[in-house]
């Protein structure tokens, strides 16, 4: 097998408190459709038959009681985690390690995109990559969260995304937060990499494939909690450390204090395969390389590598904040072509709806109503001379007359 | 066959006198005729009528006199109809013959056709016939039977993958690739008419597009070895190979044979779809179609009583010891020769980016030989590039020029070394295209060219031609941006514009003065004998 899907539906939705103390983030409905519907339809279109889902109780509870709210025909193998939230989600990877055997592919269940999968796929498995990511230049938000007035923009938490010339190759990344000083680059990547994009806009999609050398590395270095936060970071600062790019280390004290300090570079060097001198003399025979100008062979003689597919059109949404949830349940309906009013809803004749809306199963909606940009839940109720606009309304509920 | 039908039809003539004596020639004489004018019938050209005709003329009565003879035979057989008709029509044949010499022979060319046809008829009657003849009675009945048979003219059936502009052929390899499972790739823009028989893809649309990502079909280690072809990673004939034979390795090591079934033909059955889907993502080289048969052959040899673990080890040594043999030591060997043609003061052209050539420089700069190399190079892939970094690197002066200046210098030069890509069975040189220009330009200026090829791309093809058989690239690689203008960039749309992006092209073996292998230093024109002396050993 080449991939396992992985899903991490045990966020917390700590930026959208409002809609998540009473529901988990993964059950939030877009579109009628649990939030963590989107990320599984997209593993199950590109031809994924298993996922392991790593959910907390209430989620599991929530996802078997319905069932029918989640009709994908993938197996799901559910692995609960406790709700302490002292978990990341490397912790959770560390956690399911026995059920790993293959490179995986981590899925945040907070994603919904449109992304032709493999292009990010296809860099991992072309350059034997350790890590390819999927990153989408962001887009502004047009909607208005209720609540907020104008637009904050959260300067602070500005990624720094450097990539190469191709624009394929991760070269760095560190969040503002990270940052004391300033920008600060080795120079051993600047001798390599002479020219580096640095992008501040891009929006992370939480879509990594790894290889599983990288999840028994996890294993023996508990220090690294989150993916996003230290293990994508981390690796990409490897690629160009020194002890990895030259397995012929001298016996120096100065090397032996190195390894001692990451404690993991001997586990690093072991991101090889079988065979490795096979597709090393391969390598030698083949007549490309991925830089010119200097004297260098392909990939600078680095095992390690980290790749990132940056997309410019299609959606790719992360629904963690509350702006992002209205924007999601705007666009979603359009990303799947459903249809906006589900066939099981009772409406009747003089209710005017607008096109932007979406109308749950089992609803009923009676006369001089009208509905626009909003979508309303399953099995609710809405009563007549009811105006809603621009809203999103919850399974279950009724709205009353006026 | 045909060629000898051709260069012997003087000789029947006098042929024709002994044959009514020596019925073993007539035989011979009636095959080359008959042969021929099944072409005239197909062709219909004049000529070629009037020379047949004249020598069927003279050969008329001969011939007739046979046919009746082989007529009768079959016509106590019930099954035999066609004969007794075909009797009287060749009684009025002889009477029409003896006109017909005098007449210009166009005049008489519908009598000669009907005459022709009838003497196939009973050809085919005394044939029919013959089924149920007694032994006996085969002698003069066999060598009727024999020219029929030895005239169904030899169908040579063509490769698919040169014959895209047959509509048929597409559907029979569609229905193929459905078979196996593996996706179809769709050509991609306006082929140029010359070689619209010939796929032609666009490296933005890669095969991978089709299958599902976690591939269940295809083995993984396969569907990244496609990626890294259709993507120009892993280029070059023997690196090619080499990445092959690895994935063929992991591939082999994780199956498991199905119950009921033998390891040594169901693994033949599991590599076929990998090979068709590798095919797609790049034409396989004559060097990996040389490497697969190899290992298909070494799996079938399988004997069945082994048990998996040990049939597997063995195929997995098997496929190191060959790589071993015929790709690192033969590199050794060649290098090994090739040293000693290069003399100190030398100056060497190569073009592109050719590992053996590489490897040859550098073991002769290991060994102290006193020598400068021009680098050739092309667009749109640019090889030399990579060659120049490797011979910089270890401390070989150099120069680089664009094939566009070959001519210019090429009197500095002493010797031409060039890497193949295959050595074909007639003697031509398969390589890089500008290959054969450089040959062509050298031998203007009378340098030597040497052509450096391991033993295994030698290939039983043989073409003259550098379009029946060729790979195009993405015609969009010829695209280039300069000063932020890219003109061709709306080139699909212009009706009149094709980019045609050739990969490969042949050079004869005049211009090759010598082919440097494993097997030592021999003519271009001896590549057959090598041919023959592997298949004996194999």
């Amino acid at each position: 097998m080449e991939f396992q899907a992985v899903l991490m539906a045990a966020g917390g939705g700590s930026r959208m408190t409002d809609l998540t103390y009473s529901t988990p983030k993964p059950m939030l409905p877009v579109g009628n459709k649990p939030l963590m519907w989107y990320p599984l339809n997209l593993l199950e279109r590109v031809g994924f038959e298993e996922v392991i889902v790593i959910t907390t109780k209430e989620v599991y509870k929530m996802m078997s009681s319905d069932p029918m709210k989640l009709d994908v025909k993938m197996k799901l193998d559910v692995v609960c985690i406790p709700e302490d939230g002292d978990m990341g989600t490397a912790d959770a990877l560390r956690h399911i390690q026995q059920k790993i055997k293959t490179d995986i592919l981590v899925v945040s269940c907070d994603l919904i995109t449109d992304v032709a999968l493999h292009e990010v796929v296809d860099l991992f498995r072309a350059h034997n990559a350790t890590l390819a990511m999927l990153m989408s230049k962001a887009h502004e938000f047009t909607e208005t969260v209720p609540g907020q007035k104008g637009k904050k923009k959260t300067a602070e938490q500005r990624d720094f995304v450097g990539v190469d010339q191709s624009g394929k190759r991760l070269l760095f990344m560190a969040n503002e937060a990270d940052l004391e000083d300033g920008l600060s680059i080795r120079k051993s990547i600047m001798r390599k990499h002479p020219r580096m994009h640095i992008n501040t806009g891009l929006v992370d999609a939480h879509l990594y494939c790894l290889k599983k050398a990288v999840v028994d590395f996890l294993v023996d270095n508990k220090s690294i909690s989150s993916i996003r936060g230290e293990l994508v970071p981390y690796l990409v600062r490897k690629q160009f450390s020194k002890t990895t790019n030259s397995p012929k280390t001298k016996e120096d004290s100065e090397d032996q204090n190195q390894k001692k300090n990451d404690g993991s570079t001997n586990h690093e060097l072991v991101i090889s395969s079988r065979d490795e001198p096979l597709l090393q003399q391969a390598q030698e025979r083949s007549c490309w390389n991925d830089h010119r100008g200097d004297m260098s062979e392909a990939y600078h003689g680095g095992k390690l590598r980290c790749y990132v597919h940056i997309m410019d059109q299609g959606l790719c949404y992360r629904v963690n904040t509350l702006a992002a949830y209205i924007e999601a349940n705007r666009l979603a309906p359009k990303l799947f072509e459903e249809q906006a009013v589900h066939p099981t809803a009772v409406i009747s004749e003089r209710c005017q709806m607008g096109s932007d809306s979406m109308i749950g199963a089992l609803c009923q909606v009676a006369d001089k109503t009208s509905i626009k940009r909003s979508t309303i839940g399953n099995s609710t109720t809405v009563k007549e001379k009811v105006k809603v606009t621009n809203s999103i309304i919850m399974h279950g509920v009724t709205i009353e007359e006026g | 066959m045909a060629d000898s039908g051709e260069t012997d039809g003087l000789g029947p003539k006098d042929g024709i006198q002994q044959a009514k004596t020596d019925g073993k020639e007539l035989t011979k004489d009636e095959k080359q005729r008959l042969r021929k004018e099944k072409k005239q019938q197909k062709k219909g050209k004049e000529k070629k009528d009037d020379k047949a005709s004249n020598e069927s003329e003279k050969e008329k009565k001969p011939v007739v006199s046979s046919a009746p003879p082989a007529s009768s035979v079959p016509s106590t057989q019930p099954t035999t109809q066609k004969a007794p008709p075909a009797v009287p029509a060749l009684v009025p044949g002889p009477a029409s013959e003896t006109s017909a010499l005098a007449d210009k022979p166009a005049k008489s060319k519908a009598e000669l056709k009907a005459e022709r046809r009838a003497r196939q008829e009973a050809e085919r009657a005394s044939k029919q016939g013959k089924k149920g003849d007694v032994v006996g009675q085969q002698a003069p009945t066999s060598k009727p039977k024999a020219v029929p048979s030895e005239l169904q003219p030899v169908v040579k059936r063509l490769p698919e993958h040169i014959q895209l502009d047959n509509p048929d052929v597409l559907k029979k390899l569609a229905k193929k690739y459905e078979r196996q499972q593996i996706p179809l790739r769709s050509d991609y823009g306006y082929k140029v008419s010359l070689f619209s028989h010939l796929h032609q893809y666009s490296r933005k649309a890669p095969l991978t597009q089709q299958i599902s990502i976690p591939s269940t079909v295809i083995h993984p280690a396969i569907v990244r070895l496609g990626l890294q072809y259709s993507q120009g990673i892993v280029a070059g004939s023997n690196a090619r190979s080499v990445a092959l034979l690895h994935a063929f390795k992991q591939v082999i090591r994780d199956y498991t044979t199905p119950p009921n079934e033998e390891l040594s033909r169901d693994l033949v059955n599991k590599l076929k779809p990998y090979i068709s889907f590798l095919n797609q993502c790049r034409p396989l080289s004559a060097s990996m179609g040389n490497a697969i048969k190899h290992i298909k052959k070494e799996i079938s040899n399988i004997p069945s009583q082994w048990k998996e673990e040990e049939a597997k080890r063995s195929l997995l040594s098997g496929i190191d010891s060959y790589i071993n043999e015929k790709i690192i030591l033969a590199a050794e060997a060649v290098a090994k020769s090739a040293i000693e043609k290069i003399s100190d003061g030398d100056v060497i052209l190569v073009y592109g980016c050719s590992s053996l050539v590489n490897h040859i420089l550098c073991k002769a700069f290991e060994k102290n030989r006193k020598f400068r190399v021009i680098v050739v190079d092309s667009r749109p892939r640019l090889e030399g590039r990579e060659a120049l970094r490797r011979l910089v690197q270890r401390g070989i002066s150099c120069t680089y020029v664009l094939i566009s200046a070959v001519s210019y210098i090429l009197p500095e030069v002493s010797k031409v070394f060039l890497g193949a890509h295959a050595l074909l069975a007639n003697g031509y040189v398969m390589s890089r295209v500008g290959t054969s220009q450089i040959a062509l330009v050298a031998k203007a200026f009378n340098v030597p060219v040497l052509v450096c090829c391991e033993t295994y791309k030698f290939c039983e093809r043989v073409q003259t031609d550098s379009f029946v058989s060729n790979e195009l690239d993405d015609p969009d690689d010829l695209i280039v941006t300069r000063k932020g203008k890219t003109q061709l960039e709306h080139w699909q749309q212009v009706r009149s514009l094709g980019l045609l992006n050739l990969v490969y092209d042949v050079t004869p073996p005049d211009f090759v003065d010598l082919v440097i292998t494993d097997l030592g230093m021999i003519p271009c024109t001896s590549v057959p004998v090598v041919l023959r002396v592997k298949n004996v050993d194999q």
